[in-house]
């Protein structure tokens, strides 16, 4: 770990003022991705900026929905009486994911800035574009069973690890950032992005900078939502492939569906065409296998992952049974629904 | 406000407070040093144990205002003003409450053999009383999964459910 | 022939009891210390700088930037480390395999991924990590060779054999020509993958340098002698100028086994600096040393139709490094387990660079085991034939590689109540015929066996005035209950009540005794400290009876008991003596013993020595989606006489648990083109973790064994052997798909 200059931060301007236009500067909150990627100097900060202390912490009713605080834990957030209620989606999401302790700890700005999953990017003694641009990018070819399938480039082909990512990209929320040139909102879906030429860059944030909230539309899925996390143990690991699904039906017509994935991409993949493809269709094994189909229609094996695609494809069918029969997966009971 | 402090390289030490098993202590940290480090290397609190330091593995679990943590990800500087529990106040957190040696969930893992080396036992101890001060986690199928973040090779899971659902049912939790 | 004799002539009331960990108290309150927590004035620290490439040589090393950090001590690189040990002979340790053993900071050689290049030791841990991050290494790059399979074809027997690990036996009958006749045939392949120990404690040692210019070094080691005997060698020291403590250690399972680099980096520094210097791996840092090779191996088995085995052939290759030729036993088990008239057993290395493996858990076993139990469930089904009873039509009373009986072998009861407790007779044996809902139900099982081992060990006793008795020697608790079984058999020797008995371990200045590890402990040490309480209790008595008026003075030793802190005529209590009153009449501050225990080499030359076991596994496994439950496992395990139930279920139960991993989860996967293990780490390795383990059912059958006097065979082994396998057979029933290479992953259960 280097060596860096401490700030504390008390207000979002104070904050966005020390970031400045310096590139190494970096703010840390729970600091469970980046102190871990310090340790391994992949990540060398000259200076962090503690946002902990930031008024940023609730959860409040906003437009019909939920604003959430950039630094409710996940946690706070998974256990809120409001997110259990009217999001059980994004609460099973974030529960599926990491483990009690780093739940505790890490915000929720946080896990939408957490950095790719590959073991060539943790290790500072291979390439890597993403952590070195235009040293190339091993994992082609190397050792790659873990990553993506949809959405990769010629320089990167690594994984978004976030569960809690999945769930808001299928309920449609917006970040709102502040910044040198005032707030923002960037919808979810635009939020991160793939890695085309610069894998460097996870997400579509401007210099300076900082996520302020995360905004959840109202929705109406009842009880016909599901988050299903496949993965080489049962707990404490990534996924291989995760599942976020919510329907709203019309006795058994699909009037809504939302989808997306986790652990195919560098981002959580969302196909807003195969959603399409369901609305108005019959909430059966058929329409979602067309639907899995048409999302994975893109996909591309690397040398040791071509069974993701397979398992993706099941996962999505089986996923979207269980909303369409209410019978979301639960994240302690390991018998999948 | 900002309160800045030091420039990179420079090996400056930051003044904190931090209330460690129940003891007050004014401290000077560098930036860079962990609540972990700073327990076992500074404090001679090597009861917290380092087993992977990315927060892989959980040994380094430990309280901070009740709630647990991975102390080798997070930066001791950041926890200014908190109040740390690590194995060694835990029965001191009993003895508060009202009990006189153990932590009852220390004895249980004598009783119920719920571990062998030893190594993990300090973080699924301390884990185990912020998992029972959360609250959630009821069956054994959600202490199963919410102590998932405590490894343990030499294999003594069962053997820890059993002592944390024995403590759960006392209602000796806190 | 050893007798069996009762321990010591008190009455067994601690051993075979469920007693807690004695160290139960210092490691629930975080008192217990392990080698990296002990403290010393002006303690240094030290960081590893570990090489990148896998092969080539070290061309530049540039060592400015970090050692102008202020708080630098010192870069310890090949290039300006001090004059050390020349010869690769003085860093053979106890345990070494036959080769050239690795010496760190030697030369500009990099001989495998992750090698220490550098030492960076500072003032405190941050300033060494941060240092350590600007060493600048240059290297001339060679291409490794890490694929077992690529270099399967250069394969070969090792020259020189390993000490303690018997080669394959000579073939006996025809195996091929009885292959090729068989009415029913079973040839396969299986693998399994490389897996790292990865205890929870990383490698650390700190040595100490004390005012006279002795060391005291705590060091991770499964036995501190090995780290003696090391150190004396590399750095021409004399045994009584360096002391070594391991009283804790935080995990082994063979990883501890031989003193690491870590070991050696800290007492160069601290002898280059003269200053007390701790060196502790990062997690990472522990896939550059010992490991669990993994194998490819060919199993054939020739039934006729009623299962009875006409031909047996097992052939297994597993890697080693370039420098030393590791050997473990992963083929001999078929011939042991099996009464087969044809029989075939080979067993070659292939050459990686990678550091050398070595012994994991049950070593060579939960790689033979695995594929010749596999390839048993594969001939059940060939033939029709319950596995249980396939194994049955196959047992053999004695060990056909040796033509020796067993001198216990109580595998059908393990059949039995194993099968009894897990409710085998309900099963179908029907692939597919079983399911819970969504899942596919499978059922499996299959045998374990491992040897029961003992060591030449000795042990101290010390009986104090004051009633106290002290017992131990240098062995170590590697989290497998010695502390707390010693401190049985001295109570029960003596018959004191257990807070008058101490056992100290780990301990050069202790009595010499084996390294942890084999098994073989609570027989080796065991036995040792039986024998030095009970040369304490004869002592005791001498002087009883010859004291004033003694109530024993016509007593013979063969007579009296040892209870309550007394000496008692058997059988009339109101005759007896307190141990305290002997001393003090005898005026005597203690009363020491020494003891050596060796094997029975009478017992030995005509029997055989094993545990055995019967795992039952169910899983449940989602038909869609190939997820895999392990829902039960029932393990029923035949060690002889079980010294302590709650500390020996426990290494069952844990050794299972590491059998679940094996099977599911385990893999340290190699990029071939940089010769580099990538998942370095406890995220993307995965161990089982809490929600991976269900209930797991542990039986010791009884088993009366004689080849030492305490009847044990040990049990930190047994309870991994076969797990996978058991799990394996399982997932077949459940699915009809037959799993031939671990870890069984779902990609592995789709595909199939």
């Amino acid at each position: 770990m280097n060596r860096f200059d401490y700030v504390r931060a008390d207000t979002v301007a104070d904050a966005i003022k020390a970031l400045g236009t310096d590139p190494s500067a970096r703010f840390i909150a729970g600091g469970t991705n980046l102190v871990d990627l310090m340790k391994y100097n992949v990540e060398k900060p000259g200076r962090l900026i503690d946002i902990t202390r930031l008024p940023l912490k609730n959860i409040e009713e906003h437009e019909g929905g939920l604003r959430i605080g950039a630094l409710v834990s996940n946690a706070d957030l998974a256990y809120d009486a409001s997110i259990q209620s009217r999001y059980p989606l994004l609460a099973s999401a974030i529960l599926a994911g990491a483990s009690a302790q780093l739940r505790n700890a890490a915000s929720t700005g946080g896990n939408l800035n957490q950095r790719t999953r590959c073991y060539y990017f943790y290790d500072e003694g291979t390439p890597c574009n993403k952590r070195e641009p235009g040293s190339g990018c091993p994992a082609i070819g190397g050792v790659n069973r873990i990553h993506a399938i949809l959405g990769a480039s010629g320089a990167c082909i690594a994984t978004n690890p976030s569960d809690m990512c999945v769930a808001l990209a299928a309920l449609e929320a917006t970040v709102q950032v502040s910044g040198p040139e005032g707030n923002r909102a960037i919808a979810f879906a635009d939020y991160h992005r793939l890695p085309g030429d610069d894998p460097a860059k996870d997400n579509t944030l401007k210099p300076g900078e900082i996520v302020v909230s995360v905004d959840l539309p109202a929705t109406d899925y009842g009880p016909h939502h599901t988050y299903l996390k496949l993965r080489d143990r049962l707990s404490y690991a990534f996924a291989l492939v995760s599942v976020a699904a919510a329907l709203e039906l019309d006795g058994q017509t699909i009037k809504t569906a939302r989808l997306a994935l986790g652990g195919v991409a560098h981002k959580p993949w969302r196909n807003q065409e195969a959603e399409a493809l369901l609305q108005g269709k019959p909430a059966t094994r058929e329409s979602f296998k067309a639907a899995a189909d048409l999302i994975l229609r893109e996909a591309k094996p690397q040398s040791e992952n071509g069974f993701k695609i397979e398992l993706a494809r099941r996962a999505i069918v089986r996923g979207l049974e269980q909303a369409a029969a209410g019978t979301p997966q639960s994240q302690s009971d390991k018998r999948i629904q | 406000m900002l309160s800045e402090s030091g420039s990179a390289g420079a090996d400056v030490k930051i003044g904190i407070t931090l209330t460690i098993n129940g003891e007050r202590r004014e401290l000077q940290v560098a930036p860079w040093t962990t609540l972990l480090d700073l327990l076992r290397e500074r404090l001679d609190l090597t009861g917290t144990k380092k087993g992977c330091d990315h927060g892989q593995c959980g040994a380094c679990t430990v309280l901070v205002d009740g709630t647990r943590i991975n102390s080798c990800l997070a930066l001791a500087v950041m926890k200014d003003g908190a109040e740390i529990t690590t194995v060694e106040g835990l029965a001191g957190l009993a003895h508060r409450q009202g009990a006189n040696t153990l932590h009852p969930i220390q004895e249980a893992f004598v009783e119920h053999d719920a571990f062998q080396c030893g190594y993990c036992t300090p973080g699924q101890l301390c884990s185990s009383v912020g998992l029972m001060n959360e609250g959630h986690a009821k069956t054994r199928d959600e202490i199963r999964e919410a102590m998932s973040g405590n490894l343990c090779r030499c294999g003594a899971y069962t053997n820890i459910v059993d002592a944390i659902e024995e403590v759960m049912h006392q209602g000796a939790a806190r | 022939m050893t007798k069996q004799i009762s321990t010591g002539a008190g009455h067994d009331r601690f051993v075979g009891s469920a007693l807690s960990r004695v160290d139960g108290p210092a490691k629930v309150t975080g008192l217990a210390k392990y080698a990296g927590e002990f403290s010393a004035e002006n303690l240094a620290h030290g960081y590893v700088v570990s090489s990148t490439i896998a092969k080539g040589r070290i061309t530049g090393i540039d060592t400015s930037a970090a050692e102008a950090v202020p708080g630098v001590l010192k870069v310890l690189t090949h290039q300006n480390r001090p004059s050390i040990a020349g010869e690769a002979k003085a860093y053979q340790d106890m345990v070494a395999p036959p080769g050239s053993p690795f010496r760190p900071l030697y030369d500009e050689t990099v001989v495998f991924s992750g090698q220490p290049v550098a030492l960076v030791v500072a003032e405190d841990f941050e300033t060494a990590r941060h240092a350590a991050s600007l060493v600048n290494l240059t290297y001339e790059e060679e291409t490794p060779h890490t694929d077992i399979a690529a270099q399967m074809s250069k394969s070969y027997d090792p020259p020189t054999k390993r000490g303690g690990i018997k080669p394959p036996p000579k073939p006996w009958g025809d195996a091929g020509g009885a292959f090729d006749g068989a009415a029913i045939k079973v040839k396969q392949r299986y693998r399994i993958a490389h897996e790292h120990h990865n205890p929870m404690e990383p490698q650390a040692s700190t040595v100490v340098v004390e005012d006279d210019g002795t060391y005291t070094v705590y060091d991770k080691i499964q036995g501190v002698a090995n780290t003696q005997l090391y150190l004396t060698n590399a750095f021409g020291l004399k045994p009584d100028q360096v002391r070594c403590l391991s009283p804790y250690m935080g995990g082994g399972f063979g990883n501890a086994l031989r003193p690491q680099y870590q070991l050696f980096l800290a007492m160069l520094a601290a002898q280059d600096l003269n200053r007390s210097v701790r060196v502790v791996l990062t997690r990472d840092q522990m896939w550059t040393f010992t490991y669990r090779p993994g194998a490819i191996q060919t199993v054939s088995l020739g039934a006729d139709a009623k299962g009875t085995l006409q031909a047996i052939r097992h052939d297994a290759v597993h890697g080693t490094s370039t420098f030393e030729d590791y050997q473990e036993n992963v083929v001999n088990w078929a011939g042991t387990l099996y009464a087969c008239d044809n029989v075939e057993l080979t067993y070659r290395l292939a050459k990686l660079d990678t550091a050398t493996p070595g012994d994991m858990r049950a070593p060579g076993a939960v790689t033979g085991l695995f594929a010749l139990e596999t390839a048993m469930d594969e001939l059940a089904y060939a033939t029709g034939i319950d596995p249980i009873q396939l194994r049955l039509a196959n047992y053999t009373e004695t060990d056909p590689v040796e033509d020796k009986p067993f001198g216990s072998k109580a595998l059908k009861s393990c059949f039995a109540q194993g099968a009894q407790r897990f409710g085998w007779s309900k099963r179908n044996p029907e692939p597919r015929s079983m399911r819970d809902g969504k899942e596919l139900v499978g059922w499996g099982m299959a045998c374990g066996i491992w040897e029961a081992l003992m060591m030449p060990s000795s042990a101290r006793a010390t009986l104090h005035a004051d009633g106290r008795l002290e017992v131990g020697n240098s062995t170590a608790d590697i989290g497998t209950g010695t502390y707390t079984i010693l401190t049985q058999i001295a109570a029960d020797a003596l018959g004191l009540p257990l807070d008058h008995v101490t056992t100290k371990l780990g301990d050069t200045n202790l009595a010499e005794a084996p390294i942890a590890g084999g098994s073989w402990t609570a027989a080796s040490s065991g036995t040792a400290v039986m024998k030095a309480c009970r040369k304490v209790a004869e002592e005791v008595f001498k002087l009883a009876r010859g004291m004033d008026g003694s109530p024993l003075a016509n007593a013979d030793f063969e007579r009296v008991v040892f209870a309550r802190g007394r000496i008692e005529v058997a059988g009339d209590s109101s005759r007896s003596v307190a141990l305290t009153d002997v001393l003090k009449a005898a005026g005597k501050e203690t009363i020491e013993e020494t003891e050596s225990a060796s094997p029975d080499n009478d017992f030995k030359k005509k029997f055989e020595a094993y545990t055995h076991s019967a795992v039952f596994a169910e899983v449940k496994i989602d038909e869609e989606l190939g997820i895999v439950r392990v829902t039960r496992i029932v393990s029923a395990i035949a060690a002889g006489k079980i010294l302590n139930t709650k500390t020996a279920r426990s290494q069952i139960m844990g050794a299972v648990v590491m059998g679940i991993g094996s099977a599911l989860h385990e893999e340290s996967v190699l990029d071939h083109r940089l010769g580099r293990f990538m998942n370095r780490n406890l995220g993307e390795y995965h161990v089982p973790a809490h929600a991976d383990v269900h209930d797991i059912d542990v039986i010791f059958v009884e088993e009366e064994d004689r080849a030492n006097p305490l009847g044990v065979k040990g049990v930190g082994e047994i309870g991994i052997v076969g797990t996978a396998a058991a799990i394996a057979n399982a997932i077949h029933h459940a699915t009809g798909k037959r799993m031939r290479e671990l870890p069984i992953t779902v990609d592995k259960i789709l595909a199939a």
